[in-house]
């Protein structure tokens, strides 16, 4: 059964159209990547999604009750926002309605390797850290599918890939996961599928060897870039702009 | 300090600043003569000063000081920002508006009730225009709206005042708007708490919301907060309890800013824990206030909200600087 099923889904702002008739269906066991240039509508599509933002057109879970969503889907907005200095297994927990020896949360902090920092204030922690709290709290909701943007951003190389395995180890468990990208590398190599967004209209989708082709990031990206398979996998590195 | 610790240590300041506040006023009696006279009841003036005096005034305060408090605490866990306080929404300078009017007209010399009732119909028609103008909008919305309604009833407040042909009138205006709890009976009291406990029970149940707010409006929504739902209670609630405490005593400013302030640290900034401590510290405040113009110059009259602002300014002073030293 699917975990999230979008069909025709079109958001405008003013007169402009941001996602155009995006149709998208998530199986368990996926890892998504939602790749596009600055404004193709990964945001937009995650957002509209979930029901956060007015859309026309359908989506499984924005017709739930925010109770009920809370149970299908977690999502991990952009914007990392903590805006009080509360402890990180109160911030954990929030996703558990507060009880911060569940084992949901426990089990998240020690995904993320938050342990440690169980009793620090949130907001005196690094970037990154605070990225991984955030993570973490996203984990505890303990949802089978789990929606991310960006959550790569502002990470040093060490836990954008750290991040990237936890994902897809929840994918390994059965979950699924969408997340927008815009490092293609960590894309090529950590998704099973790869979802392509250009001007607010999917313009391609499917297996990261299929999608990921020189004259298609040519065309959305305007790029060119060296695509390599490896024994460790598949190798993607952008080199330089395409003049169009 | 536990949270359980936290508040039963706010309770037993509650209760001994209650009792202080029976016990301070013009008329100097002895301490078991007021408490027997407060208990015991009987004939004569005694009886008469602690039961419909002092006693409506004590409660009062603690009505006025928590329906300020919470609101501050809730309003600062909804908006994400320590410098709300219940004014930010426009209900004090729109409740303050209503009493005007009512004052100017000589609407509220008609019954005893006239002031405030009109003080709540100023407040009412403040919800509806803030709910009206921010629509369906974030956060941002309905501070903007709560500027716009505080600036539309401030300007109104002012014509009032400057069309006023009676020096007297205006006179009793400004000494209105400085906010006190000095010549109210139990009728102010019985007005007030039914509008107030039902502002309450609609902050308490703002909680689990605000709490999960911390993470910002779309990760509250997605860990399953109904925010239309959520601002429903918050507006309603902060309505009713600042309206009615508006209402009663006046405009008494930096409560519902100062009380959640020094109370964050000690309940772990969780903002749904620093509800009822909020209550808790401002009922302890307006009662501290309430003893102090007692107090300070007895037979002056010295209004609540002037030596609120007076206290109030320059903790905010202080909690500016230590904000400066820690960036």
């Amino acid at each position: 059964m699917s975990l999230l099923t979008t069909q025709n889904l079109t958001v405008r702002r003013g007169a402009r159209v941001t996602l155009d008739h995006a149709s998208l269906s998530v199986e368990p066991g996926e890892m998504i990547g939602l790749i596009g240039p600055n404004g193709a509508g990964k945001s937009t599509l995650l957002r509209a999604a979930l029901g956060l933002i007015p859309a026309e057109g359908d989506s499984t879970l924005a017709q739930m009750s925010p109770t009920a969503r809370a149970k299908a889907a977690a999502w991990l907005p952009q914007a990392r926002e903590i805006a009080w200095p509360v402890s990180v297994a109160h911030l954990v927990s929030l996703a558990q309605n507060e009880r911060e020896d569940a084992p949901e949360v426990l089990a998240a902090l020690k995904r993320m390797d938050l342990l440690d920092f169980a009793d620090r204030k949130a907001t005196g922690l690094s970037g990154g850290e605070q990225a991984r709290v955030l993570i973490a709290r996203a984990l505890a909701q303990d949802t089978p599918l789990l929606l991310a943007d960006e959550p790569t951003a502002g990470l040093d190389p060490a836990h954008q890939i750290g991040c990237m395995e936890t994902f897809a180890a929840l994918a390994g468990e059965g979950r699924s996961v969408v997340v927008s990208l815009h490092d293609l590398g960590l894309a090529a190599r950590h998704c099973t599928r790869i979802v392509v967004l250009s001007e607010g209209r999917i313009v391609a989708d499917g297996p990261p060897r299929e999608v990921l082709t020189e004259a298609l990031l040519a065309e959305v990206f305007a790029i060119r870039c060296h695509i390599a398979e490896t024994p460790e996998g598949m190798v993607l590195h952008p080199l330089s702009q395409v003049k169009r | 300090m536990t949270y359980p610790r936290l508040l039963v240590l706010l309770t037993l300041a509650l209760v001994a600043l209650f009792i202080a506040s029976l016990l301070v006023g013009v008329a100097d009696m002895p301490i078991s003569d007021s408490l027997s006279a407060l208990f015991g009841g009987g004939e004569g003036p005694l009886p008469m000063v602690m039961r419909e005096i002092r006693l409506p005034r004590a409660l009062l305060g603690v009505m006025v000081g928590v329906s300020l408090g919470l609101s501050g605490a809730a309003l600062q866990g909804y908006l994400r920002n320590p410098l709300a306080e219940p004014s930010v929404i426009g209900i004090s300078a729109s409740a303050a508006l209503g009493a005007v009017i009512a004052l100017q007209s000589g609407f509220a010399a008609l019954f005893a009730l006239a002031l405030p009732l009109a003080a709540l119909v100023g407040a009412a028609i403040c919800v509806l225009l803030i709910l009206l103008l921010a629509g369906s909008g974030g956060t941002l919305s309905l501070i903007l709206a709560g500027i716009a309604v505080s600036a539309l009833s401030s300007a109104l407040t002012a014509l009032v005042l400057n069309l006023s042909p009676n020096p007297f009138a205006a006179n009793e205006i400004i000494f209105w708007m400085m906010g006190s709890l000095a010549d109210r009976s139990f009728l102010h009291v019985w007005m007030a708490l039914p509008i107030m406990a039902v502002g309450w029970g609609l902050l308490a149940l703002t909680g689990r919301g605000i709490d999960r707010l911390t993470l910002g409006e779309e990760a509250a929504a997605s860990m399953g907060v109904n925010l239309k739902h959520l601002r429903l209670l918050l507006v309603g609630g902060v309505a009713a309890s600042v309206g009615a405490a508006t209402a009663v005593a006046g405009a008494v400013g930096f409560v519902g800013l100062v009380v959640p302030h020094i109370l964050r640290p000690l309940v772990g900034a969780r903002p749904a824990r620093l509800l009822l401590a909020s209550a808790l510290g401002g009922a302890i405040l307006v009662l501290t206030a309430d003893v102090a113009v007692r107090l300070i110059l007895p037979g002056r009259d010295l209004k609540l909200g002037v030596l609120m602002a007076l206290v109030g300014a320059p903790v905010f002073f202080h909690l500016i600087w230590r904000m400066r030293g820690r960036s």
